[in-house]
């Protein structure tokens, strides 16, 4: 007795689902290059973090700011000559491979970490590294751990949706040791357990444990980061694959930022420095040779990038070092002749 | 043709459009993956897994396979779902009949459980009782002694049970408690949430069941010299309960779906565990469709079961 005719209604549905179905097989839009589609939207599709405050986070007045946002302003410069013109989409964890694959954005900014399987399996290029991370632990001081190693049987809060799980738990197998990870989806609730003293220790990047015990902490001196750093974590921006010149325009903005600094380009110098006699500035400016044609861009591609967000190190001390909370110092992150390991690929 | 043949092959005809259309989707999805140079395949699951599993009731290690953490994640899925349908049947009942009862201290309370556990979402509800142990309950060196070798603190309740050195006594060691089972904080939200969520529509269920029944039924009882409460347990109920088994059945099945917000208090169930792994492996149609297959193939098998049920329910009748 339940089981009734499909009646003109449903029928209707059924024709209507089809439908829909069909028009989800058309095939991929294949728009030719990415900057072609930039420049003729206008804005840059920038998938970003859903709020890391130092990496990409919107302030008080809806303004998104960080290292990885400024990535993307400096990159909207150099291709459109506003840094300005980018349409920020917050993307979780779970998501941001998608994203950009889709072509939903155009390129992923998002403290990514650069490794193999990434960039082997998943369809995309890294452009260059825009900042050296590690992972670490944090503990409540109360605990007296002062080390990794006496963490044995610990819970320990962990963020799902990254490379922490696993690199914990390669950690603590090389170490002969037992932890339990305790794994949230969401960002709040996992250091909220923490606090609570729910696990006694949590884990995740170095720069974020820096930003959750100054701003997350009840009492910041309750807690203390641990020494060891267990894994090296290059977070670098990626862009899809199959489109090589968007891809050299990204890296080399990324290797132009890093050359600014080496240069001693700097925001507020930047239009001075053109009546400057060193050819590498004069290059890096566009005064002499024009390096952005090879690129597709314009020879003031790099000074604009450089005048709207300023060279590498004064994106690092704005968003995540002296003059941030983080208060992060440079280490890995300093020059490769200040005693960092970034170093830049020579504009020429 | 005759109507029935006619509506017989319009039937045909559109499932195999749909056979059609899936077959297409499939195809046409593995083909732009390849395209935009994205691997894809179920090859990774029996590759390590990698990473660890705060609880599990299946034994595992990163080391083992990617498959067998999916396992261990429905396991630890049925180990709250399971429970779970038991003790919300028992306190959906319980509170139904306290909702309906003469008391009016126990009817009041009741409706006032009924209504919060109702109206507020499930997850608030999850959370709230996660936050509600891992703040009030004390540290694991500090914790409550409930009995004998039963410990209640932030990293859960221990209780004595078979380990690996036989029959153990939880004892405070090291970073908290060690030895016998120990259900974690995040395992008894879960519990608790879901039970007391789903209690709430059962209880309700079951009083519009009771009070659908014709008024002449409990004034035939009570004519028949029945007390109110005979009248309520020997006449109403049986009738009522077969009326109330589909819903109630149906909140179940819900019940073990909403099991699927474990993730939200870091209880590492099937969906957390396709999620890490998802982003371990970049698979997210893979871990996807087998997350959407496994609650898909259980929930149809329950929903079979519950028509078995209903089914020998009617046939049985009156006795």
């Amino acid at each position: 007795m339940y089981r009734l005719a499909p009646s003109p209604s449903a029928r209707a549905r059924i024709g209507a689902v089809a439908i829909a179905a069909l028009a989800c097989l058309a095939s991929p839009a294949h728009a030719g290059k990415t900057l072609d589609g930039i420049k003729s939207r206008g804005q840059l599709a920038c998938g970003v973090s859903t709020g890391v405050i130092g990496f990409a986070a919107a302030d008080s007045q809806g303004q998104w700011r960080g290292l990885d946002v400024d990535v993307c302003r400096a990159l909207a410069a150099a291709v459109l000559g506003d840094a300005n013109k980018v349409r920020w989409v917050p993307l979780s964890a779970q998501q941001r491979f998608t994203a950009l694959q889709s072509g939903e954005v155009d390129i992923l900014s998002r403290n990514t970490t650069w490794s193999l399987t990434r960039d082997a399996a998943l369809g995309l290029h890294f452009a260059g590294v825009t900042y050296y991370d590690g992972q670490g632990f944090m503990v409540a001081k109360k605990s007296k751990v002062s080390s990794a190693k006496q963490l044995k049987n610990a819970e320990i809060c962990v963020q799902s949706g990254t490379t922490t799980e696993k690199n914990m738990s390669d950690y603590f197998r090389a170490q002969g040791i037992k932890v339990k990870p305790v794994v949230f989806d969401k960002f709040e609730p996992s250091i909220k357990a923490f606090f609570s003293g729910r696990c006694q220790a949590y884990t995740t990047d170095a720069s974020a444990l820096a930003f959750i015990r100054a701003k997350e902490a009840p009492n910041p001196d309750d807690y203390t980061v641990l020494p060891e750093i267990i894994s090296k974590e290059p977070l670098a921006p990626a862009v899809r694959r199959g489109d090589d010149e968007w891809f050299a325009i990204v890296k080399w903005t990324v290797n132009a930022l890093i050359e600014a600094e080496e240069l001693g380009i700097t925001q507020a110098r930047v239009d001075g420095l053109k009546a400057s006699p060193d050819p590498a500035i004069q290059r890096f400016l566009g005064v002499g040779e024009d390096l952005g044609k090879s690129l597709g861009l314009d020879r003031d591609w790099a000074a604009r990038a450089v005048k709207a967000v300023g060279n590498y190190g004064e994106i690092f001390n704005r968003n995540v070092g002296a003059d941030s909370p983080l208060k992060l110092p440079r280490g890995l992150n300093a020059l490769w002749n200040k005693g960092g390991i970034l170093y830049a690929q020579p504009l020429r | 043709m005759a109507p029935r043949h006619t509506a017989r092959l319009a039937q045909a005809l559109i499932l195999a459009a749909f056979l059609g259309l899936a077959a297409l989707l499939a195809t046409t999805t593995a083909e732009h993956l390849a395209q935009r140079g994205i691997r894809s395949g179920f090859d990774f699951l029996l590759e390590p897994a990698g990473f660890a599993l705060g609880e599990s009731l299946l034994a595992f290690e990163p080391e083992d396979s990617t498959l067998r953490a999916f396992a261990a994640g429905l396991a630890n899925t049925l180990r709250v779902a399971l429970p779970g349908v038991g003790l919300a049947l028992a306190v959906g009942i319980l509170t139904g009949f306290a909702r309906m009862g003469d008391n009016p201290l126990l009817r009041g309370l009741a409706s006032a459980a009924i209504d919060v556990f109702r109206n507020v979402p499930l997850l608030l509800q999850l959370l709230a009782w996660y936050f509600i142990l891992t703040d009030l309950l004390p540290a694991a060196d500090a914790a409550l002694r409930l009995g004998p070798g039963v410990y209640l603190s932030k990293s859960g309740l221990a209780l004595p049970w078979w380990g690996e050195q036989g029959f153990e006594t939880p004892e405070i060691a090291g970073f908290g408690i060690e030895g016998g089972a120990r259900l974690t904080p995040e395992y008894l939200a879960m519990l608790l949430g879901l039970v007391l969520y789903s209690a709430a529509y059962i209880a309700e269920t079951l009083r519009a069941a009771v009070e659908a029944l014709p008024p002449g039924q409990r004034l035939a009882a009570l004519a028949m010299g029945m007390t109110p409460r005979q009248a309520f347990l020997l006449v109403l109920l049986p009738q009522a309960w077969r009326a109330a088994l589909p819903p109630v059945t149906s909140q179940l099945l819900n019940l073990f779906k909403n099991a699927s917000l474990a993730v939200a208090i870091g209880y590492p169930d099937l969906v957390s565990v396709a999620g890490t792994s998802l982003n371990q492996t970049g698979r997210a149609i893979e871990c996807l469709s087998i997350v959407i297959a496994v609650y898909l193939l259980l929930s149809l098998a329950a929903a079979a079961l519950s028509r078995h049920l209903e089914a020998r329910n009617l046939r049985g009748g009156h006795e």
